[in-house]
């Protein structure tokens, strides 16, 4: 049975809470395990029968052209399409928007994946609940804390039946500690299901006496699936979660791409990808180590550390826990835990960069240090300068910046 | 540190020293007897089993200070200078007065016990006055006297200080003089410094183009006022100094950076690691990109793990670090 899947990168206007490093590249295309954050899904949908895949997002065209080009050959079993949104049209706007798009071929189901969730992406599980259950909708769920659960979309089921009897966002109260996950699978019959809430929504603001004009950011056709579809699902008595018990990770913050580093690592590591570099005295695995990136063989790395293009990394160096990005140099003796460094960034000899370590059960990126919220991870944004035995400790640094004292806890402008 | 107050006594001509000690007699004993023969000096330890001020020891030992009528020097064991015993002694003998005492000249006065002078003679001092609101001159005690025997009749053997009792008395019957001293000084009573005054005798040893110094010729050798025991071992690709020593039997690893630190025999500094302004006491370990600096103090045998940072920690002997110390703080 054929089946479809769009992937929604947002647009420029988003992603603002992953700045500095969305300022030079937009985050779907953003590298963590040595590859752009919307490869994985790519990946992830080449384990079930996909013909298309539409990426949905109001971007210029060009910003993604080279990686669906590269992506269309390294993926041949499907053709990959990028839709662009002239306006943000919300989650559910833009697939009713394209409703053309993915209509045609007359495909029974389709998947929706959101770009910034890093998962395992058990999709071949959820199509099989959809089989199991006749559902017109599937919604990947998880087990979070019940302190973390009120920032995210929260899921009430039917422990037996799997079936879900209400979906809120982010609630104010405790509903339910089971959560949205932002991969979802539909029968082309909620392409109708949005038109009909569109146009009670448009209705609703026509008649409804409290409804306040100027909460209205947006287009009239924006819709969100989120706010104005899942909750009216739910009542519509063939909606399903399947409950992942494998990691799952919102990457939207920058600092939150140090743990999906982590856990994208992991994951090839377990599978044995030959993507890895092999362990040894130096190398505590998972380690990604790009080809043209120079690595001294007295340099200790890992473990959960990707290395990009061309990158440097000189003798008696340590990286632990790390991203570093294309063209980027880390001199002799240097110290780097916890960290993104940023494109062609330049840490100086035995200068140290540290983030603080979080657990994994923790969704927040930021911690605490006496008293105030800073990010648990330092980023060191594109062209930024670390000089020789400089230490900089949960920091955020724009780019082209120079540091030459030592700083903590500074959002370095 | 006392050794270097030991070595410039005895080039200075000094025969006996007694050594004053309430604080782990054993351990100093341990340590000195053997420098006796070295020095060729004798060495005497009276021990205090009370605390007994800072005049109250030199009673105590009245019978070797007072075994002929020739002068004898008082010295505290943490101040730090050049040493001017020589010219001391010869200053002291032509003014023919009861005692000399070392002054130093400071930047703010108002910190310390300032000493005034006759307003009619160059050294004869007048009074002291503890921590002046208003400037009255900049010349503070130093630590370094040197005395005739007969003030010992004014000491009576009970806790009293040479400072608060015996000096003021001296001054009331004229008998009191001040000596500048030049070049540095700097008292280390403190671990902050003890460091500073590291740094000042290591370039002090520089002027005077010391033998004890680890030559520059050496490529790890950076900035000068290193100072090696020949037993400790350096790795290669580091970086060490300025102002640095570095005990004996010290093992330091690959690509090592130390500046402004000491490190204490016996103790082990992996690779990659980055110290600076810390002392790192006998036996330590310090582990691989560990990184430490601020005054931070290890006693004996302490081990931070490897990759941790230690941000002006005092630590007391035998603990092992394995979380990063981000705020000065005592670890118990």
């Amino acid at each position: 049975m054929a089946t479809k899947a769009v992937i929604l990168v947002g647009g420029s206007q988003r992603g603002t809470r992953f700045r500095p490093l969305s300022l030079d590249l937009p985050k779907p295309l953003f590298e963590v395990a040595g590859h752009p954050i919307i490869w994985h899904c790519l990946a992830a949908l080449t384990k079930i029968e996909v013909k298309e895949v539409l990426v949905i997002g109001y971007y210029d065209e060009y910003i993604f052209r080279d990686f669906i080009r590269d992506s269309s050959k390294e993926f041949p079993q499907f053709t990959i399409k990028y839709l662009r949104e002239y306006e943000p049209l919300g989650t559910a706007g833009g697939l009713y928007h394209f409703r053309d798009n993915i209509l045609k071929g007359a495909p029974k189901r389709f998947f929706v994946l959101n770009a910034d969730v890093c998962c395992s992406f058990p999709l071949k599980e959820m199509l099989q609940l959809s089989d199991d259950r006749e559902a017109d909708a599937v919604i990947l769920g998880t087990r979070v804390s019940n302190e973390a659960a009120s920032s995210f979309g929260c899921i009430v089921s039917d422990p037996a039946t799997k079936r879900v009897l209400h979906y809120v966002e982010k609630p104010e109260s405790h509903i339910s500690n089971l959560i949205n996950c932002g991969v979802y699978l539909f029968d082309t019959s909620v392409i109708s299901r949005i038109n009909r809430a569109r146009v009670i929504k448009t209705e609703r603001k026509q008649t409804d006496p409290l409804y306040d004009p100027s909460d209205d950011t947006g287009s009239a056709d924006v819709l969100r699936l989120e706010q104005d579809i899942l909750g009216a699902l739910a009542d519509d008595k063939s909606f399903y979660v399947y409950e992942t018990r494998d990691f799952w990770r919102q990457i939207k913050t920058a600092g939150s791409a140090v743990p999906a580093n982590a856990l994208y690592l992991q994951k090839a590591h377990q599978s044995a990808s030959e993507d890895l570099a092999a362990a040894s005295l130096n190398i505590i695995p998972p380690v990604y180590i790009h080809p043209t990136a120079k690595v001294d063989p007295t340099a200790k790395l890992g473990p959960n550390v990707s290395i990009g293009p061309r990158a440097i990394i000189g003798p008696g160096a340590r990286v632990k826990e790390s991203i570093v990005l294309e063209d980027a140099e880390i001199k002799h003796d240097a110290c780097v835990l916890y960290s993104i460094v940023g494109w062609n960034a330049k840490i100086g000899a035995w200068a140290r960069v540290e983030g603080t370590p979080i657990s994994v059960t923790q969704h927040s990126t930021t911690v605490l240090k006496n008293g105030v919220k800073v990010q648990s991870v330092t980023i060191l944004a594109k062209d930024c300068i670390v000089q020789d035995e400089i230490r900089v400790q949960n920091c955020v640094c724009l780019p082209y910046k120079e540091l030459k004292r030592d700083v903590s806890n500074e959002v370095i402008m | 540190m006392i050794l270097h107050q030991v070595e410039a006594l005895a080039a200075a001509g000094v025969t006996d020293i007694v050594l004053a000690v309430n604080y782990r007699p054993d351990v100093m004993v341990a340590h000195l007897k053997k420098y006796e023969e070295q020095y060729n000096v004798k060495i005497t330890f009276s021990v205090e089993n009370e605390p007994l001020g800072t005049a109250g020891p030199l009673k105590l030992a009245e019978e070797i200070l007072g075994k002929d009528d020739t002068p004898f020097f008082v010295l505290n064991s943490d101040v730090v200078c050049d040493y001017p015993f020589q010219q001391l002694a010869n200053f002291h003998k032509s003014h023919n007065d009861e005692g000399t005492i070392v002054v130093t000249k400071v930047e703010e006065p108002s910190k310390y016990g300032v000493v005034v002078h006759k307003p009619s003679h160059p050294s004869k001092i007048d009074r002291f006055v503890e921590k002046p609101v208003e400037f009255v001159g900049n010349r503070i005690n130093a630590g370094i006297y040197i005395l005739n025997p007969s003030i010992l009749k004014r000491i009576e053997l009970r806790p009293t200080s040479i400072e608060q009792e015996t000096f003021p008395a001296m001054v009331r019957d004229d008998q009191l003089h001040s000596f500048d001293l030049e070049g540095f000084w700097m008292d280390v009573g403190q671990p902050k410094d003890f460091l500073s005054g590291t740094c000042l005798f290591l370039s002090s040893l520089t002027k005077k183009g010391s033998k004890l110094l680890t030559p520059a010729t050496e490529a790890f050798v950076h900035g000068g006022n290193v100072m090696i025991d020949p037993s400790a071992k350096i790795g290669s690709n580091c970086r060490i100094g300025p102002n640095v020593t570095i005990g004996p039997n010290v093992v330091i690893g690959d690509g090592v950076r130390i500046q402004r630190s000491v490190v204490l025999e016996g103790s082990r500094i992996k690779d990659h690691a980055w110290i600076k302004s810390t002392i790192v006491g006998w036996h330590g370990t310090v582990g691989k990109w560990a990184r430490l600096e601020n005054v931070t103090v290890m006693g004996d045998d302490v081990t931070i793990a490897d990759e941790v940072y230690v941000n002006g920690g005092s630590i007391l002997p035998h603990k092992t670090i394995k979380a990063n110390i981000d705020v000065p703080a005592i670890i118990m």
